[in-house]
This record gives structure tokens, C-alpha cells and sequence, in this order.
């Protein structure tokens, strides 16, 4: 199959070329923040090629920047990965393949990769979706980060209004999930939970303990009796 | 920073990403756990939407933001394609701080 003649990919391949300018001026921001921050430019882009989790690597090279110390920035930066291990649960019963597949899907394993994939109506467009959407969000943060470490100097990402891009990406992919009751709520109570627990606790554990959505899954769903009188679990 | 840290960084970052997938692996899930899995995007997603619209770093803050991101849930209930929401949600967020 070749997925950009496919019909159905093509807002997949739209939008991650949008997304992927956003990511790209973040990435341009994290270069210069890296390098201004005491870090070479081959470790600033070795970062983005190696951690590969804006979040994290923002994270750490501000506590860098502020002059903390390598255990606080490692601390901070580990708590915003976690997430991706949750994120690789969910992606593991669709990653199927080889364990060299599987080891290469793991890099990629991110909030934009794993949203992308749960938008997707059916099986084989979740796993094209999600290969799009990492290597292409792969592609543009390390040309962006090593943009950012050469030349030193950013734009805003705000003066375009990019830090709301990215919420309103993740928006757009959680949409056709809200359809499903089940869905909704737990999209509900992962969002409740990390408003409440922001203020409270280390950046990073609020995302972490929206994961308790989940247990709506726990109850059995009720027997659904469609249209032609079939039932089915 | 050093090269040290970059790698054990990037050592710990891979671990969480690939602790799930070779966890899990090809083995077939009790169906409890394949429900409750399956909610996982939808969970931490309006999670990481809620944390990009309403905070900086540990701290509550409403700013342009929010009309940001309400025009593209607007957006998104029209049916608007992905592409357009995003930039819905960019353009009103630029405007109001141009405007401000």
C-alpha cells in the first residue's frame, strides 16, 4: 500500500505538515534555548535525535539555564517522558511486526504519533497515521533544533500563535473519540484530573495521573443490539 | 551539561517508550485490559489539551490562548479538516496578542 495515494491519509499528511512547521519553530526555540543554556550544539542536537520529547528537553535544559543541578534537570525531564510508556501500552496491540519494528515505533512513540493514530477510523490507517506523524514530527524538530543551535536566534513561537496550535491539534485528534460515550468520559476525567493536580504537584504527574480515565474501561460494556436485531458484545 | 547526562537522558526516555511496546509485545490481552488500554489516548490527550490551554509550567494562567483553542473546538464541531482547526486555532490566538 502506498499510503499518500490513499484518499483517506491525505488530511494525515496535511496536517502533519502544518503540525510539523508548529514543531519546527519549537524546535528552532529549543536549539537556541540549549545552546544559550551552556550546551554545544552537537549535544543540543543529539538531544532531539536521541531523547526525541520536546517536553522533556525543554525541561532540562531550563533547570540547566537557571543553574540547577543535573539531578533536578534529570528528575524533571524523566517525570515528562513517563508518559510515553503509557502512550506505548496503548500503541502495542497495533504495532505488531518484528522487534526491530517495534524497537524503531518505540522512538517514535509520542503525544502527536499516538493522537494521530487514535483519530483514525480503521486498523490500517491507525498504524499509517502513526508512522506519518512520527517521522515526519522527527524530521522537522531535529532540522529545526540544529536551525535553532547554528544560528542562535528564534522567533517567538507566540507572535504566531503556535503554542495554541499545538493545543488545538491535540483538540482535533481527540474529537472523533468524544463520539464514543466511553471515550468522553474518560477524555472527562483525564482532563479533571490534570486541572486539579497542576498547581499541586511536579509539571508531568498531572498527565501521568489522568491515566486513572481509564478504569471506565473496567465495567463490562452493556450488550449493544443494533438495528438489525443481531446482538453483539 | 554534559554528554553524559544527553545519554542517560535519552537511555531513560527510550526505556519508557519502548517499556510498553516490548511489555506488551504480541501477546493477546485479557479483554479488560484491552478497554481500559484502548481509553488511553483519549485520557491523556484532553489531559495535554487542558495542560497546554490553561497552564505555563505549575501555574494557571488564561490568556489568548483559550480563544485559541475554543475557535478550533468550534472549528472542530463544524467539521472543519484537521489542517484548518490548527490554524484556526494559531491565527485567533495570534490575533488577540496582536490586538492586546
Amino acid at each position: 500500500m502506498k499510503p499518500w495515494r490513499d484518499e483517506r491519509l491525505r488530511p494525515v499528511f496535511a496536517a502533519c505538515v502544518t503540525l510539523g512547521f508548529a514543531v519546527g519553530v519549537f524546535a528552532v526555540s529549543f536549539g537556541v534555548t540549549s545552546v544559550s543554556a551552556g550546551a554545544s550544539v552537537g549535544q543540543t542536537c543529539a538531544m532531539s535525535l536521541l531523547v526525541f520529547t520536546g517536553a522533556s528537553q525543554f525541561s532540562a535544559v531550563s533547570v540547566f539555564g537557571a543553574g540547577g543541578s543535573a539531578a533536578s534537570a534529570f528528575g524533571g525531564a524523566a517525570l515528562l517522558a513517563a508518559r510515553n510508556g503509557v502512550y506505548g501500552l496503548a500503541m502495542a496491540p497495533h504495532l505488531r511486526g518484528s522487534l526491530g519494528r517495534r524497537l524503531v515505533a518505540a522512538q517514535l512513540t509520542i503525544d502527536e504519533s499516538t493522537a494521530m493514530a487514535a483519530a483514525q477510523d480503521d486498523e490500517s490507517h491507525r498504524v499509517a497515521a502513526f508512522w506519518i506523524t512520527g517521522l515526519s514530527i522527527y524530521l522537522f524538530w531535529n532540522v529545526g533544533t540544529l536551525i535553532g543551535a547554528v544560528l542562535g536566534s528564534a522567533i517567538d513561537p507566540k507572535v504566531f500563535g503556535l503554542d495554541a496550535a499545538l493545543p488545538a491539534a491535540f483538540l482535533a485528534m481527540l474529537w472523533p473519540l468524544l463520539r464514543e460515550r466511553r471515550s468522553a468520559l474518560a477524555a472527562a476525567i483525564g482532563a479533571t484530573v490534570c486541572l486539579v493536580l497542576i498547581p499541586f504537584v511536579p509539571v508531568g504527574i498531572p498527565i501521568l495521573c489522568a491515566a486513572l480515565g481509564i478504569l471506565v474501561g473496567v465495567p463490562r460494556p452493556p450488550l449493544v443490539v443494533p438495528a438489525d436485531g443481531q446482538v453483539s458484545p | 551539561m554534559t554528554w553524559t547526562f544527553v545519554f542517560v537522558l535519552a537511555a531513560t526516555a527510550y526505556g519508557f517508550k519502548v517499556l510498553g511496546l516490548v511489555l506488551v509485545g504480541d501477546r493477546q490481552l485479557p479483554p479488560i485490559l484491552d478497554r481500559c488500554l484502548a481509553l488511553i489516548p483519549a485520557a491523556l490527550i484532553a489531559a495535554i489539551v487542558v495542560k497546554d490551554t490553561l497552564s505555563i509550567g505549575q501555574h494557571l494562567q488564561l490568556d489568548a490562548r483559550v480563544a485559541g483553542v475554543a475557535a478550533a473546538a468550534v472549528a472542530a464541531w463544524r467539521k472543519a479538516p484537521l489542517i484548518a482547526i490548527i490554524v484556526i486555532g494559531a491565527a485567533v490566538t495570534a490575533a488577540l496578542r496582536a490586538a492586546t
